[in-house]
């Protein structure tokens, strides 16, 4: 009986041995990129709002502080999304016409709140704390990314766990002076050696808790 | 269709025990001290078997109707399928902020808000936690005369809760409750319902009300007494009826005849060295009152030698049924109902009650009366007797006789004018009611609240037929239950946390009931609903209640706060203090001073005799005496559309889902012995238990009441508990549109002339079975040396200790002595406890973070169940149902064993057992988990992490305490839009094939640990309450830090009574236990003989 293959097919039947490895590694490879990208994360997708809301404008050219709006960023595990009496306590004087505002302005005559549509959407069962973060010196802008920086709001990082490890193994990578912290122009990150170092003098000063506690499943999982 | 016909293979595993085989077992079987049901005091195969089996319906695991290639198909789909649904991506979410935000409202911090639960025994006092304006779960107010102490809380803050208040979260956003107000079926709007009695009761004005007739519950309300008493006044011929089928309508009887006036007695336990229950079961804390009564006679129990106690108080329990109470006494006799008067009466001559003669025989157990009378002389001043809410009159005049012979009277027992604002006989107002319905006087029934066309006496039934005698009836209910069926309209009431209110407490004390969350489906407040019978009637509870406040002068003496001298000048003040507080400052009821009537005792015999006489010929008749109490975990049907409440397992026979015909095993034998196929089965997990028919008194009969056999029930005497069998209580309790039955119906059974105790019952097998579900085998732990337990004597002689020592250095190098005041060991085997260093695995050592622990005192637990609703509440745990129950696959995160010591047919007590999380520091679940979804965190504390967790259920078969649970279905109602308002934001809600357990309430360490942090501090002691704790009335769990060495847990563990449980396993659980102590008096025999000469004589 003739061979069904011809001989050369021992070279491609061998070379495939050696490719699987590498299409299964490439496999294994493209699946964590794909997972990290932003196109699953969400990340740096600008979000539509129902109100054209600018943080570029009001955090970065008018200055307002962070808490004006997020009041219960020091106190709360959230930051607090402002109702719409705080909108109008401006904008009832100033552009009070706008028809940008239009909505806002509905929302308080009809006593109806606005939609916001949320951006930074941790899983439900991670339990983030703002106010614990922003008493050790995590500044803002470490997560948030340039806020003042954004004419629309989006997520400036994958929020996914290794990220928050990130932080959690190497606090001494992001931590700033507690007077810093709602500074949208301080650095995010510590990179220097001298920054560095100031990063560990603070996590003395701030009390961050060792590794241990910091990476127990039950810091952020309930 | 019933489960049994859904699931056929279900019931057929077991064959049932021969009785005869098992009567052999047990006569040789005197070894085994402490045992959970009597197949294992037998040592029966089944049982040996059963402890093989982690799960006991291990057998059963292929009992679903599907067939091989079908699972195939679906397993292969599912295959597929799951890759692809488990990269999901999280749907887009919007945030909604207030228009205008609340003052002090942030979202995500949860606010406590001060209301009270009102009862007809009187209101717990709570702290409601609300999460954004949804009520999620309760605690007790430490300022509320029931639920805390407020005398002492300078010192010592404490509050509880029992079962009913932590369930009645559920009963809030139960989604069968009634929505829509309905006439004759028909949805109508509130309006036309005030249209319509406008016009009625316009009809009526002109005879002065003649005919208008209102049923009401006990009233412990001023506002809504008031209210009444206003109708009444604008129609002077209606009446106003009470009826509640499980108050203290005896106490109140019992008081009558002793003083002559209807006072309520008040007890201090806390002052008491010795007490004596005569049928009270004030330990269960069923009653709103007994949270109290069980702390302060806990206080005085607990042995805690850092605190300087070294005493303990003595409690001698005569009862005719097994209670809480009497099982956890020093002394216990179990007596038929017809004999308690007697030993009543035997006693109080003995301690010499004037007038009162000793019965010339008849008395049980009459060789003890002597040295328990000593005992209580002894004490002079410092005794209490408290006569059970269901023992006969009698017995109360009885006990108020022997207290004032005591001298407890002003010491430990006071009296005061009663809780409840309309105390009348109740059973005679509804006999009234009845008669005049029957003479056709009744025009127009108004039925404030209440279930009485389900829970009348079953002489009174209220009848379609009765009731179609009158005109119009209306009921105001929170279900469209058995009665709103029978009535022209149904009126949806509100749930106390929706309506304004008030209530008294045990004491008199009033609270405001104050509403955390707008009527979820527009029902009316009683206060609303009773406005429409006056000439406002749409005012709004607020107003009602506010406003017959500002008619009453509130005095603020003696309490805190700058302007709170005196009464009270600006009254919005005052009442926004009020409010706040929860209370109502020198509102309790004034104490009064009574004296025993001086013809007491011949009218006592002259009632006596007369029941005697007509007990005495029935008793002749057939021989079995009937027991009628409220369900422990349903009470008396309110409650029975409370899924938490229906799977809470009943203290002593840890039934679930059913309620069933208690008998003593010498009666079972008698019953069922030898009659061939349907042999009695013992007491199993699976429990296919045989099933009689009843007939009490010849005339009301019941059929098909399964039997579960209780150990320490007096022979010839059946117990059964009211509040199930309901037919409209909706999909949990049972409907008759679903053909849903839970339980059988016992006040079909319970005339007006044998309320709680009655004779002349016939007993007849019906050769047939039924199933029940039960925990009590679930989760078995070998026989080792599991409850430790010890006499006060022993204790402080501190010698003889059989156990083995291990010197350990966890509390501050000192060496301690584990197990050296716990020296009885149950089981077979004493096993070596391991020393500290006895490890393969590394030490767990964190001195500078925090080591959680917790202590739990088996001297204080009293079983009521509380802490196992609250973690219910707390950790979004779900129900899972009878067939789920039976399989072994609750999901409590925390259970109570009860260990029962002594001979099963007179037990000498039971020890109870909270059982969680050990949180072992060498944990065993730990290393078999292959995805590491359990692990420690830097606390010591053993966590599951729900997203890793695959299912494998390792852990679980690892666990040597058995205390981790697995989601084998979706019990998770993720569906029903009501349920989702209840849960905890702060835990995770499990859903199918994840593994879960106790946490140590991970979400309360973190909150405190966080801020904490933010204020640069470590946690204080005490400012961590898991959720056990803090519902737990006798303060028997204490969580804290065991590095910090002034932590009361540490200190708690550094006490001679504490011991590991299993410890020889080294698993270094940082839950302790610390020794069940009794204090028996050494004059009588320690353990009581058997059933004796009241055990088949009568039969």
């Amino acid at each position: 009986m003739p061979q069904i293959f011809h001989r050369s097919t021992n070279t491609l039947a061998k070379l495939s041995i050696f490719g699987g490895l590498f299409i299964m590694g490439f496999a294994a490879w493209a699946v964590a990129e794909i997972n990290r990208s932003s196109w699953n994360t969400g990340a740096f997708v600008e979000r539509e709002q129902p109100v054209q809301f600018s943080h570029k404008h009001h955090s970065g050219d008018d200055g307002i502080d962070c808490r004006y709006c997020h009041t219960s960023v020091e106190s709360a595990a959230s930051a607090g999304m402002p109702p719409t009496k705080t909108c109008m306590n401006c904008h009832s004087q100033i552009w009070a016409d706008s028809p940008y505002l239009e909505i806002v302005r509905q929302s308080w005559k009809e006593n109806k709140p606005i939609e916001w549509t949320r951006v930074h959407d941790l899983p439900d069962y991670a339990y983030f704390n703002h106010s614990i973060h922003v008493a050790k010196g995590v500044g803002c802008n470490t997560c948030h990314g340039p806020v003042d920086e954004m004419p629309l709001m989006y997520q400036a990082s994958s929020l996914q766990m290794e990220w928050c490890l990130e932080c959690h193994r190497e606090p001494e990578r992001f931590l700033r002076p507690k007077k810093e912290v709602f500074n949208m122009k301080w650095r995010p990150e510590n990179k220097t050696e001298e920054q560095l170092a100031e990063g560990r003098r603070l996590k003395q000063e701030h009390a961050v808790r060792d590794k241990s506690v910091m990476q127990s499943c039950s810091t952020c999982h309930r | 269709m019933h489960i049994k016909e859904t699931f056929p293979e279900l019931y057929r595993i077991r064959r049932p025990r021969k009785p005869a085989e098992l009567r052999a077992e047990l006569a040789g079987k005197g070894g085994r001290e402490y045992w959970r049901s009597l197949e294992e005091l037998a040592d029966a195969p089944e049982f040996e078997e059963l402890l093989h089996n982690e799960f006991p319906r291990q057998a059963a695991g292929w009992d679903d109707a599907v067939n091989r290639r079908t699972f195939m198909k679906l397993m292969g789909a599912s295959l597929a399928l799951a890759g692809l649904t488990s990269c999901s991506v999280q749907p887009p979410e919007t945030i909604v902020p207030y228009v205008r935000q609340p003052e002090e409202l942030v979202p995500g911090k949860p606010l406590f808000f001060a209301t009270a639960m009102p009862t007809s025994t009187g209101a717990i006092g709570l702290l409601v936690r609300s999460n954004e304006g949804r009520p999620t779960h309760v605690e007790g107010n430490p300022d509320h005369p029931t639920s805390g102490t407020p005398e002492r809380a300078a010192e010592h803050r404490v509050a509880a809760t029992n079962i009913y208040a932590q369930a009645s979260i559920l009963s809030l956003y139960d989604p069968d409750r009634s929505e829509a107000v309905l006439n004759r079926g028909e949805i109508r709007a509130y309006t036309t319902f005030l249209a319509e009695t406008r016009s009625a009761l316009d009809g009526l004005r002109a005879r002065a009300g003649a005919g208008l007739r209102f049923l009401t519950e006990t009233v412990t309300s001023p506002t809504a007494a008031a209210q009444m008493r206003d109708i009444l006044r604008a129609f002077p011929a209606a009446k106003w009826h009470v009826w509640e089928p499980a108050g203290g309508n005896n106490a109140l009887v019992g008081a009558q005849l002793a003083f002559g006036e209807p006072v309520q007695t008040r007890y201090r336990f806390e002052r008491a060295e010795r007490i004596l229950s005569l049928d009270s079961d004030f330990l269960s804390c069923q009653n709103a009152a007994d949270i109290r009564h069980a702390r302060e006679f806990i206080a005085r129990r607990r042995v805690v030698e850092h605190e300087g106690q070294k005493t303990m108080n003595r409690l001698y329990a005569v009862e005719t049924t097994p209670t809480n109470t009497g099982m956890k006494a020093d002394h216990r006799w179990a007596v038929k109902p017809s004999e308690l008067p007697a030993f009543a009466s035997a006693l109080a001559a003995a301690v010499g009650a004037s007038g009162v003669t000793a019965p010339a025989g008849g008395v049980p157990h009459a060789d003890t009366v002597a040295a328990v009378a000593k005992d209580l002389q002894a004490s002079r001043g410092k005794s209490i007797v408290i006569a059970g809410d269901y023992a006969p009159p009698a017995v109360h005049a009885l006990a108020h006789a022997i207290n004032a012979a005591l001298g407890n009277v002003g010491q430990t027992v006071f009296y005061t004018e009663p809780v409840d604002l309309n105390p009348v006989d109740q059973v005679q107002s509804l006999r009234e009611l009845v008669a005049d319905i029957d003479g056709g006087q009744v025009e127009m029934l108004v039925f404030v609240g209440g279930n009485p066309v389900y829970n009348a006496p079953a002489d009174l039934a209220l009848t379609k037929d009765r009731l179609d005698k009158v005109k119009t009836r209306i009921h105001l209910s929170p279900y469209n239950d058995e009665t709103s069926e029978l009535c022209h309209w149904h009126i949806p009431e509100t749930h106390y946390l929706e309506a304004w209110s008030d209530a008294r407490a045990h004491d008199g004390t009033v609270s405001v009931v104050q509403p955390l969350i707008q009527p979820l489906y527009k029902g009316r407040s009683a206060h609303e609903f009773l406005a429409a019978f006056s000439d406002q009637p749409e005012r709004s509870g607020y107003d009602l209640v506010r406003a017959y406040w500002q008619t009453q002068s509130i005095n603020f003496a003696g309490t805190a706060g700058q302007d709170a001298a005196g009464p009270a000048r600006d009254f919005d003040q005052a009442w926004r203090k009020i409010v706040h507080d929860g209370i109502i400052p020198n509102t309790a009821a004034k104490e009064k001073t009574v004296s025993v009537r001086g013809d007491f005792a011949s009218a006592l015999q002259q009632q006596q005799s007369q029941i005697s006489n007509s007990q005495q010929s029935q008793i002749s008749n057939s021989g079995f005496e009937i027991v009628f109490r409220p369900d422990p975990s349903v009470y008396d049907g309110r409650f029975a559309n409370n899924g938490w409440l229906q799977e809470l397992p009943k203290p002593l026979t840890k039934l679930a889902w059913d309620n069933a015909a208690h008998v003593s095993p010498n009666t079972a034998k008698r019953l069922f012995g030898g009659t061939g196929e349907n042999d009695y089965t013992f007491r199993g997990t699976e429990l296919e238990v045989p099933t009689v028919n009843l007939k009490l008194q010849g005339r009301y009969e019941l059929k098909g009441v399964p039997v579960i056999v209780q150990p320490g029930q007096p022979d010839g005497v059946v117990t059964l508990h009211l509040g199930y069998g309901r037919t409209l209580a909706g999909h949990v309790g049972g409907t008759k549109t679903q053909n849903l039955a839970v339980g059988f119906d016992a006040y079909r059974l319970r005339p007006s002339t044998a309320m709680w105790h009655g004779a002349g019952l016939e007993v007849a097998p019906t050769g047939e079975t039924y199933p029940l579900s039960v925990t009590q085998l679930h989760f078995n732990m070998e026989g080792r040396d599991i409850v430790r337990s010890n006499t006060l004597d022993e204790y402080l002689k501190g010698g003889g200790d059989t156990h083995a020592e291990r010197e350990s250095e966890e509390h501050g190098g000192a060496p301690v002595q584990s197990g050296e005041g716990a020296r009885e060991v149950a089981g077979k085997e004493t096993h070596k406890e391991p020393g500290k260093h006895d490890s393969l695995y590394p030490e767990f050592e964190n001195v500078n973070n925090y080591k959680w622990g917790m202590s739990i005192d088996t001297t204080s637990c009293v079983g009521c169940n509380a802490c196992i609703v609250a973690c219910q509440s707390e950790n979004n745990i779900p129900v899972v149902g009878k067939e789920q129950v039976a399989r072994s696959r609750e999901m409590h995160w925390l259970r109570i064993d009860a260990y029962f010591k002594g001979v099963a047919e007179n037990p000498e007590g039971v020890h109870f057992m909270p059982v969680p999380c050990m949180h072992c520091e060498q944990a065993p679940c730990e290393p078999v988990c292959p995805v590491n979804a359990t692990v420690h965190d830097a606390d010591g504390t053993n966590n599951m992490v729900y997203n890793r967790c695959v299912g494998t259920r390792y852990c679980s078969n690892n666990c040597p305490y058995k205390v981790r649970r697995f989601n084998f279905l979706l019990y998770q109602d993720f569906n029903t839009p009501s349920l989702k308002l209840m849960r905890n934001p702060d835990v995770s809600v499990r859903s199918r094939g994840v593994m879960e357990k106790c946490s140590y309430c991970i979400q309360r360490i973190q909150w405190a640990k966080i801020e904490s942090e933010k204020e640069g501090r470590r946690v204080r002691d005490g400012e961590i309450i898991t959720a056990c704790q803090s519902a737990c009335p006798t303060e028997a769990i204490i969580f804290g830090d065991l590095n910090d060495r002034g932590s009361r847990v540490a200190k708690l563990q550094a006490e001679k009574r504490n011991y590991s449980l299993l410890a020889e396993l080294n698993t270094r659980p940082r839950t302790t236990y610390l020794a069940s102590m009794r204090n028996p008096n050494p004059e009588l025999p320690s353990s009581p003989s058997g059933a004796g000469p009241h055990g088949e004589s009568h039969g």
